[in-house]
């Protein structure tokens, strides 16, 4: 079971960890450097075998750190999870090591963080985008980018040199559901456009 | 008079890139994103010596929608319909999960009869589920009956959800704090009845497939994968435990009261496509025990929690009456559920694995982060690993074993 003394030892055997709080999971702040010895000792030695999931959180342009990592790791002999912040250094080009040696899982979840935050995971054995294409430039996930989407180019240059196709417009737009897209959150709401009409004021296009 | 103009189109010089090409033996070929054996959108590239697979690379992204971006824009019980369109072969497994990781912030536990509509809905979305999975597995495999005999029970399973939900597929059936509404008179009946008359089609579909020589050639052996890899990859759910891995939320931690009620996790042994399908089918048993379990000591009392005012609305004949009540739900609506600032990480076990959400909230009713953990995403990622060496018909049988959905693979 994790109870106090598990977090004692924990902490003793790991100096450089520090925790943050117990409330639904064991939490721990790891520093970036830290990380690969970190994951390795929570798989060989404790048991925490199975890497569930890996993310990232934005705390906002205006944040000392803006982005940390967020790692969840399960046990199959303690049956409970563990928790993990890694803080990374640098706002604007932020980076930290990739485990993926350590837990395969961890590949495909560090690509979509890479793809929706733009976090460099050093020494990742494919570090490309997941879920966008990969010549999207920008990070979707990131606290200033905004919910109706940006316009890009069309994917392939050279298919769109040849037929001069332009990319399309975000589907929301002038679909049956209108948002502002900036401004109060209440007004950025996708709400259903005024599609009514009469014999005297004509239908909106 | 008319003419004709041709415009000629090329994309890049065809030749030149093939015989750029490091090795001429190898054979790229590329199936989907829109293929039948690729349940959706699903993208391989593969490299192929003759017959065999030399490599194979999964490209996702196809059904993304953003939900995570989305999530952070409006408040808590806007995002129910999102839900569903997770894993949309069983959306109310997705609505109690999602319920459950905002109730576990904000501190809330709700009455024992909404925990046992929610253990209810969940082993039925488990049963529509691992249907549809068994039933496509076995027309993948070749065989196209009883794919038959699967539909046919999953519209008596949607003839429920509709008479509970109003909706057949995109059910948005939970509230934080609660359902959206109780269970109709008379349908805890018809529940029972559905599930004394499935296991006789049940075995029908096994009588075609579990001892059928075509479908044990085509999945025992194939795509084994063997209990370190399993871990290593993170997967979760049928996949899992197939490969003899004992582990199921609902046992180890158990939410919505599942500790009250009795049933049996079938672990497989070689952790093949054969072993992936007869846990599925093993499930659908036990889940039928788990309903009838429920129906039989289905509680009264409140269906929602009453007790928290600023997280799920009063009933509509309160509201029209009494001047709290119409503030107290005009608050919810408009500004959300409250729910303390914080962080919460939850998972449930859903039909394709544990559906975990990570869920970081400032107070208020908006999430400041939520992260939606797809067990279809982790399933997948193993497929880098497991499809070469494997014959190009295998690919087949492989996905359907793997029984991933897109929409919750892309978000």
């Amino acid at each position: 079971m994790i109870d106090d003394d598990f977090v004692k030892a924990l902490l003793e055997k790991c100096s450089y960890l520090s925790l943050r709080h117990r409330e639904d999971c064991l939490t721990l702040d790891c520093p970036a450097d830290s990380l690969i010895e970190f994951s390795r000792h929570l798989r060989d030695e404790e048991t925490f075998d199975l890497l569930v999931d890996l993310t990232a959180v934005d705390h906002g342009e205006t944040a000392d750190t803006r982005f940390s990592v967020v790692l969840h790791f399960y046990s199959l002999i303690h049956r409970t999870y563990l928790r993990a912040h890694i803080a990374c250094a640098d706002n604007e080009a932020p980076e930290i090591p990739s485990i993926s040696s350590v837990f395969p899982a961890a590949n495909w979840h560090e690509r979509e963080t890479f793809d929706m935050f733009g976090i460099k995971f050093t020494d990742h054995p494919n570090l490309k985008r997941i879920l966008m294409w990969d010549e999207y430039p920008y990070f979707p996930l990131r606290k200033e980018f905004p919910l109706a989407g940006i316009d890009v180019p069309l994917p392939a240059a050279d298919v769109a040199e040849v037929t001069g196709a332009e990319v399309d417009p975000a589907p929301m737009m002038g679909g049956p559901f209108v948002s502002s897209g900036n401004g109060r959150m209440s007004d950025a709401e996708p709400r259903a456009k005024d599609e009514s009409w009469t014999e005297e004021s004509i239908k909106g296009s | 008079m008319s003419t004709t103009t041709t415009k000629e189109i090329s994309v890049g010089d065809i030749g030149a890139r093939a015989a750029a090409h490091s090795d001429n033996e190898r054979m790229a070929l590329n199936v989907g994103p829109s293929h039948p054996t690729t349940h959706g959108v699903l993208r391989l590239m593969m490299e192929l010596d003759g017959d065999v697979i030399t490599k194979c690379d999964p490209v996702l992204g196809y059904l993304h929608r953003g939900d995570e971006k989305i999530a952070e824009n409006m408040t808590y019980n806007q995002f129910v319909p999102y839900t569903d369109r997770l894993d949309y072969l069983a959306p109310l497994a997705n609505n109690v999960a999602y319920a459950l990781t905002v109730e576990n912030l904000a501190g809330i536990e709700v009455p024992a009869r909404c925990q046992a509509i929610r253990v209810l809905v969940c082993e039925m979305a488990r049963i529509s589920s691992h249907l549809l999975g068994m039933g496509v597995f076995g027309m993948d495999a070749g065989a196209w009956t009883p794919f038959m005999y699967t539909f046919t029970e999953r519209e008596k399973l949607y003839t429920l959800f509709e008479e509970l939900t109003g909706a057949r597929f995109t059910t948005s059936y939970t509230r934080i704090g609660g359902v959206a509404r109780d269970i109709p008179e008379g349908w805890l009946p018809r529940v029972e009845k559905f599930c004394d008359q499935l296991p006789k089609a049940i075995d029908e579909v096994e009588k075609l497939l579990t001892r059928n020589r075509i479908f044990l050639d085509r999945t025992e052996g194939i795509g084994a994968i063997s209990k370190d890899r399993a871990i290593a990859y993170g997967l979760t759910g049928p996949n899992l435990r197939a490969s003899g891995v004992d582990l199921d939320l609902r046992k180890d931690k158990p939410y919505s009261g599942y500790d009250q009620y009795e049933f049996d996790v079938p672990i497989g042994t070689k952790g093949d496509c054969y072993d992936r399908y007869l846990v599925r089918i093993e499930e659908v048993r036990q889940s039928i025990l788990i309903i009838k379990q429920v129906i039989a000591s289905f509680p009264g009392g409140p269906w929602y929690c009453e007790d928290a005012k600023k997280i799920f609305a009063p009933p509509k004949e309160k509201i029209m009456t009494s001047m709290e009540e119409l503030i107290q739900n005009f608050m919810i609506v408009t500004e959300g559920p409250q729910v303390p600032p914080g962080e919460v990480y939850f998972e449930a076990e859903n039909p394709k694995g544990a559906l975990g959400f990570y869920l970081v909230s400032k107070g208020g009713g908006v999430p400041y982060r939520l992260k939606i953990r797809a067990p279809s995403f982790c399933n997948l990622s193993i497929l880098e690993e497991l499809a070469p060496g494997h014959m190009l018909s295998d690919i087949t049988v492989i996905l359907g074993s793997l029984d991933f959905v897109m929409g919750e693979c892309d978000r």
